[in-house]
C-alpha cells in the first residue's frame, strides 16, 4: 500500500528531516509509527498526503507513483488516505454530522447517500446521538472520534492517524487504538504515529521506529 | 429536455453552493447589506446620469423634429403686405406651414407671459415686428436644407432677419453628448471600484475561513470546490447591489417624474421622463453579477494559493 524508496527530505531551514528511509507497508497491514517528538514521524505522513514533496528517492501509494503527481492530482490521491490529527481539524462552526459529511460532500455523493453513510460512521465510533451538536461541546475523546469518523466516512483504503491519542487519558486512548484494529480488520491499511510506547508496546503489531530521520524497523518479516 | 445524470448532479450541486453562500451572507445580514449598498451607489450613479441624459437626448429629437425658421419682417411692411408674403411663401414646395404672427399679436403674448404688463403700457408704440413662422417640410427638416431655405428667406426684401431655431437646439444636443461620453469614463472608474470592492470582501472572508480551506484542502478538496463558493458569494453581491441599485434610480426618477412633468407642461410639450426599460434592468443585473464574478474571481485567484494545509 505504501512504498518508500530510499526516500529523503530536506528542510532548507532545519536540514534533513528524513534520510534514506526505505519500507514497504502491504495493503491491509497495521502498523506504529514511533520516535521521539522532531524524529520525522510527522513528516513521513506528510509526504504521504502529499502536504510535503520528497527531496530524493521514490514514493508509492497504492502502486502509484507519488514523486512527480502533477499538483491537480493531490485531491484525488488524499481521497484515498483518512487522516486523523492530533488537534482534530474540525469545524467548530458546523455540526458532528456537517464535519464528518465534509469528505462526502467534496467528493460529490447524492444527498441520500450522505445522510446513509455519516449516520454509519457516527454509529461505529458511538456518536451517533451527538450528530447535532457542535465539536466545542464534545470532549476530547470524542472530537478525536468524530475526526475518525471523519475519515473513514468515505472508506478510504488507508488510514494515517498522527499522535491520535495525544490529549488523552490511558482509557480513552485504548479505545481509539482499539477503533483503528477494528477497521484494520475489515481490511483498511492503518499507519499510526505514536509516541505512546507504553500503549503500542502491548498491541501485536510492527513499529517503524524513527531516530532522527533514519528508520529502523523491529518485526520487519511482518511488513515486507 | 433531459439531462445527463452527472449534469444533474453538477447542476444540483452548483445551486447547493449558490444557496449556502447566499446563506451565509443572509446570517450576516447589516454586514452583507453595506458592502451591497456601496456596489448600489457606484452602480445607481453612472446608470442614474446615463438614463437622465438618455432622456435630455430624446427631448432634443423631440424638438428637432419641431425646426422652425423665424422671419422678423421690418418694421416698415404693413400687415396686408405681411398676407400677400405669408401666402406667397405657403406655395414654396420646402415650406409646409407658416404662421403670421402680427406686432398686435406678439406684443399681447409677451405681455401675457412676460409679466411685464405695466411696463408696457409706457411705451407710446409697439416695438414688436410682425414675425413670420416657417415650419419646413419634413424632407427640408434637416439642418443642411434648414440652412439653405434660411438663406433663400434671408434674402427676401420684406425680412429684416431670419433665424433658425436649431441652432441652440444643435448645442444642446452636442453638450449632452459630451456629458454622456464623460458618463462611460465614470461608469467605467465606479465598475472599476465595485470590482475591487467586492475584491477586498471576498479577500477578507478567505481570511475569516482561512482554517476551514485549510481543513477541505487536507481532507482531498479540488480548488474548483474551494473556489466555488466564493465566486457564488461575489455573484450574489454584484447581484444584490444591482437590485439595489434599480430602487435606488426608481426611486429618484419618481421623485423627479412629478416636476418635470410640471416643467414640460408649462412648455406645452408631452414630455415625461423614462425609467428603467426592462432590458436596461437586465443589463444592469447581469453587469453587476459579472462584475462580482470578476472581482471574486480576481481575489480567489491571488490569496487561495497562499493557503496551503499543515498540520
Amino acid at each position: 500500500m505504501i512504498r518508500f524508496d530510499h526516500v529523503s527530505k530536506r528542510y532548507p531551514e532545519t536540514g534533513d528531516a528524513l534520510h534514506n528511509v526505505n519500507f514497504h507497508l502491504m495493503s491491509g497491514a497495521m502498523a506504529f509509527l514511533t520516535g521521539h517528538s522532531g524524529a520525522g514521524k510527522s513528516t513521513l505522513l506528510k509526504l504521504i498526503a502529499l502536504l510535503e514533496r520528497c527531496s530524493r528517492g521514490q514514493l508509492f501509494l497504492d502502486g502509484e507513483n507519488l514523486t512527480r503527481a502533477p499538483a491537480r492530482k493531490i485531491p484525488l490521491v488524499r481521497r484515498k488516505i483518512g487522516m486523523i490529527f492530533q488537534n482534530h481539524r474540525l469545524l467548530c462552526d458546523r455540526t458532528v454530522f456537517d464535519n464528518v459529511a465534509l469528505p462526502l460532500v467534496i467528493a460529490g455523493f447524492r444527498h441520500q447517500d450522505i445522510r446513509r453513510r455519516v449516520r454509519a460512521a457516527l454509529d461505529k465510533v458511538g456518536l451517533l446521538s451527538k450528530e447535532r451538536a457542535f465539536p466545542l461541546m464534545l470532549s476530547g475523546g470524542e472530537q478525536q472520534r468524530v475526526g475518525i469518523a471523519r475519515a473513514v466516512v468515505n472508506k478510504p483504503p488507508l488510514l494515517l492517524a498522527d499522535e491520535p491519542t495525544g490529549n488523552l487519558d490511558p482509557e480513552l486512548s485504548r479505545d481509539i487504538m482499539h477503533l483503528f484494529e477494528q477497521f484494520n480488520q475489515v481490511g483498511v491499511t492503518v499507519l499510526v504515529a505514536s509516541h505512546d510506547l507504553d500503549l503500542i508496546s502491548r498491541m501485536p503489531y510492527p513499529q517503524l521506529r524513527l531516530h532522527q530521520g533514519h528508520l529502523s524497523v523491529e518485526q520487519a518479516l511482518a511488513i515486507e | 429536455m433531459k439531462l445527463p445524470r452527472f449534469m444533474h448532479v453538477y447542476l444540483a450541486r452548483h445551486a447547493q453552493v449558490s444557496l449556502n453562500s447566499l446563506g451565509r451572507l443572509y446570517r450576516a445580514p447589516s454586514a452583507s447589506l453595506m458592502t451591497a449598498a456601496v456596489i448600489a451607489i457606484a452602480l445607481a450613479l453612472p446608470s442614474g446620469l446615463y438614463l437622465l441624459t438618455g432622456n435630455l437626448q430624446r427631448l432634443s429629437t423631440q424638438w428637432d423634429g419641431s425646426t422652425s425658421l423665424s422671419l422678423f419682417l421690418h418694421h416698415s411692411v404693413a400687415e396686408n403686405q405681411a398676407r400677400q408674403l405669408a401666402a406667397g411663401l405657403q406655395k414654396w414646395p420646402e415650406i409646409e406651414s407658416l404662421q403670421l404672427i402680427s406686432p398686435e399679436q406678439a406684443l399681447a403674448e409677451f405681455r401675457e407671459l412676460s409679466g411685464f404688463g405695466t411696463a408696457l403700457d409706457v411705451l407710446e408704440e409697439n416695438p414688436l415686428p410682425a414675425v413670420l413662422a416657417v415650419k419646413p417640410g419634413r424632407d427640408h427638416a434637416d439642418a443642411d436644407s434648414a440652412a439653405a431655405l434660411l438663406e433663400r428667406l434671408q434674402v427676401l426684401p420684406e425680412v429684416e432677419m431670419a433665424q433658425l431655431d436649431l441652432q441652440w437646439v444643435r448645442r444642446f444636443s452636442a453638450i449632452v453628448d459630451i456629458v454622456r461620453r464623460s458618463i462611460w469614463v465614470m461608469g467605467s472608474l465606479l465598475g472599476l471600484a465595485v470590482l475591487l470592492v467586492i475584491g477586498n470582501t471576498i479577500r477578507l472572508e478567505i481570511q475569516n475561513r482561512r482554517e476551514e480551506i485549510e481543513i477541505t484542502k487536507l481532507i482531498g478538496a479540488t480548488d474548483a470546490f474551494i473556489r466555488r463558493p466564493f465566486l457564488y458569494s461575489g455573484i450574489w453581491y454584484g447581484l444584490g447591489g444591482a437590485l439595489l441599485a434599480v430602487v435606488l434610480i426608481e426611486v429618484a426618477f419618481l421623485q423627479l417624474q412629478g416636476p418635470v412633468r410640471q416643467l414640460s407642461g408649462l412648455y406645452a410639450s408631452s414630455f415625461a421622463l423614462e425609467a428603467l426599460s426592462v432590458a436596461e434592468i437586465g443589463v444592469l443585473l447581469s453587469g453587476g453579477a459579472l462584475l462580482g464574478l470578476a472581482g471574486a474571481w480576481l481575489a480567489v485567484g491571488r490569496h487561495l494559493a497562499d493557503i496551503e494545509p499543515t498540520y
